[in-house]
């Protein structure tokens, strides 16, 4: 098989774009499975019901997806508040999060999906906004502002994050409160309060990922799950608990992803994600830049 | 009540729900009833490794799809008998679930909850691609003309198939939970650590609990390709297989053979209603807000709830 240099620098950008947008998508799990310990697994469900606020804003008024998701994140993130404050009286307080609290979360995935469902259908839905079919060419390498501008935004996103956990003092809280809780209370700090916090923060990060998806890519309610996979084998691969490690193994996920589409088939990507995660579990479930 | 008696008595019950089946005179009711009876199976086999171990397990329907996905091509390959085909599945399914049983070596609770669902997925993908038993354009089964043993039609063959199905999986996981493996596996849902200390033999139980799981799932699937005379991998890898089979040990209690069953028949019943009178997505929305809702309010599911009822009159 010829390969041309054109086709393999294209899978690359291509990947690194989609990669930038994975790290978007996973950095909420990353502060709640990988902070706080609180298993998630309905995030995908928050990114679809993003794409959808978007989409009917965007339907209506004719806003940015983009723009409208950042104005709704405060509503996110008080969704995200008062799932916590369920799922600690229900689970944590009792001790019963492992079980119980994923079939908790496993729950909320199908409410919300078959929700979606029951008000706009199974049809595909897609945003166009105006920069939808704009490309930018750099020699060879074609750059697609449909990708790019999400990119550009989670980039910040991701990295804004970043500094905003290491440098404030909130920030540091929710690192220490994964390991030291009682250390926390003595600092007269809640951890209660910290986690609600965190997890809130985690919800409003996947609202905003979803306004990302839907310009990348037609949205249905059940495509959640492909991604249920992908934003664990992201935080699993790059090492839980670290935002570096998501953005790495975000990175290094798109680009296998795109080679796996551009050489072998769209119909094998989802296994690319799935396969890594089952790896990276099986062999270094500490990750690449874990703690 | 012992093993030995109990299984007889399992055994004459479904010969008397399989008679039952005769004087039903509307197809309907026998396919409703053969899909409440294969959630039975579904529920109970996943509560061997999810309720007595502590193991959860997202990729039911996986295990469910390899049953499935077994008959198909034994089908094709061979127009292998019913009988070859169920034990067929059956085994392969738990050749499966005695890999998944090796991933609890390395990963405990939540990463094993997850790489299930990752294994889904990638067999999924991997039948997707497979174009000798239909890829993604799905495979049609033709039923054959004769029904044997004199039956009326083949729902009929089908269900009885199912209702004995449901016999051996609760007779085995009544065996299970009754025996010394029962109580191991107890230990190590209560305190893995613990177990292995004082000489559970934890990973040959561990082992044993996922491949039987796995192989009574896959048994549950193998009928599902004549039952619906076509399968596509959308059908069979159908993440509500998941969904149920967690929500009804769940909403029946997970420490007992008897709870898979209580949560199967009436859950299943629910869907069944509902799914006439009002719409088959509202009957996933009604299986999804009962999960939460027995999660959250009876955790210890219905036979919990009774228990502490009866606690408290005393």
């Amino acid at each position: 098989m010829e390969i041309s240099t054109a086709l393999v620098l294209n899978a690359i950008v291509a990947g690194l774009l989609l990669g930038g947008f994975y790290a978007a998508v996973s950095v909420g799990i990353s502060i709640s499975f990988g902070m706080l310990d609180v298993v998630n697994i309905a995030h995908p469900a928050f990114i679809i019901l993003g794409s959808y606020v978007a989409y009917t804003v965007h339907e209506r008024f004719g806003i940015d997806p983009i723009a409208v998701s950042l104005v709704a994140s405060p509503l996110y993130f008080l969704l995200g508040m008062a799932i916590y404050r369920i799922y600690y009286l229900c689970f944590e307080r009792r001790g019963q999060e492992s079980l119980r609290g994923l079939a908790f979360f496993f729950g909320i995935l199908f409410i919300t999906e078959v929700t979606l469902l029951l008000i706009f259908g199974v049809d595909y839905r897609l945003v166009e906004t105006s920069y939808s079919s704009t490309t930018l060419r750099l020699g060879v390498v074609d750059f697609p502002l449909r990708l790019v501008v999400p990119f550009a935004v989670s980039m910040a996103m991701v990295v804004g994050l970043q500094l905003f956990l290491a440098r404030t003092f909130f920030g540091r809280a929710v690192l220490a409160v994964a390991q030291d809780q009682l250390a926390l209370r003595l600092m007269a700090i809640d951890p209660v309060r910290i986690k609600e916090y965190a997890f809130a923060l985690s919800i409003a990060t996947a609202g905003v990922a979803g306004a990302f998806l839907i310009v990348i890519q037609p949205v249905q309610p059940a495509i959640g799950r492909e991604y249920i996979g992908l934003v664990f084998a992201v935080c699993v691969l790059g090492g839980l608990g670290s935002i570096w490690g998501t953005l790495l193994g975000a990175l290094i996920l798109g680009l296998a992803e795109s080679f796996t589409s551009t050489f072998f088939g769209p119909s094998w990507a989802p296994a690319v994600s799935f396969g890594t995660l089952l790896l990276a579990l099986a062999f270094k479930p500490s990750g690449l830049l874990g703690r | 009540m012992r093993n030995r008696v109990f299984a007889p008595i399992t055994l004459a019950v479904a010969i008397a729900v399989i008679a039952a089946g005769h004087f039903v005179a509307n197809d309907y009711f026998l396919s409703a009833a053969y899909t409440v009876l294969q959630f039975v199976v579904l529920a109970t086999a996943w509560n061997i490794l999810g309720g007595y171990t502590g193991y959860v397990n997202f990729g039911s329907a996986a295990f469910f799809a390899v049953g499935a996905y077994t008959t198909v091509f034994l089908h094709k390959w061979l127009h292998a008998p019913l009988i070859a085909m169920i034990v067929a599945g059956t085994l392969v399914a738990g050749l499966l679930g005695l890999a998944v049983g090796y991933l609890t070596l390395r990963m405990r609770g939540v990463f094993f909850a997850i790489a299930t669902l990752a294994l889904a997925v990638v067999l999924n993908t991997f039948v997707v691609n497979w174009d000798y038993v239909g890829g993604a354009r799905g495979a049609y089964i033709i039923l054959p003309r004769e029904v044997p043993f004199g039956l009326p039609r083949y729902i009929h063959l089908l269900y009885a198939a199912m209702a004995l199905m449901v016999a051996f999986a609760l007779i085995v996981a009544r065996a299970i939970q009754t025996s010394v493996i029962g109580r191991g596996l107890a230990a190590i849902r209560d305190d893995e650590v613990a177990a292995e200390c004082s000489g559970v033999p934890t990973l040959r139980l561990k082992l044993f609990s996922a491949a039987v799981s796995g192989a009574l799932m896959g048994m549950a699937g193998t009928t599902l390709p004549l039952y619906l005379s076509y399968v596509e991998p959308s059908a069979a890898f159908n993440l509500s297989y998941a969904v149920n089979s967690i929500a009804m040990p769940l909403i029946g209690g997970m420490t007992s053979w008897l709870g898979p069953l209580i949560g199967a028949v009436l859950l299943g019943t629910v869907q069944q209603v509902v799914q006439v009178t009002v719409s088959s997505a509202w009957n996933l929305l009604i299986v999804g807000v009962l999960l939460v809702v027995f999660v959250t309010v009876a955790p210890n599911g219905i036979i919990g709830w009774v228990e502490a009822l009866r606690r408290r009159a005393r």
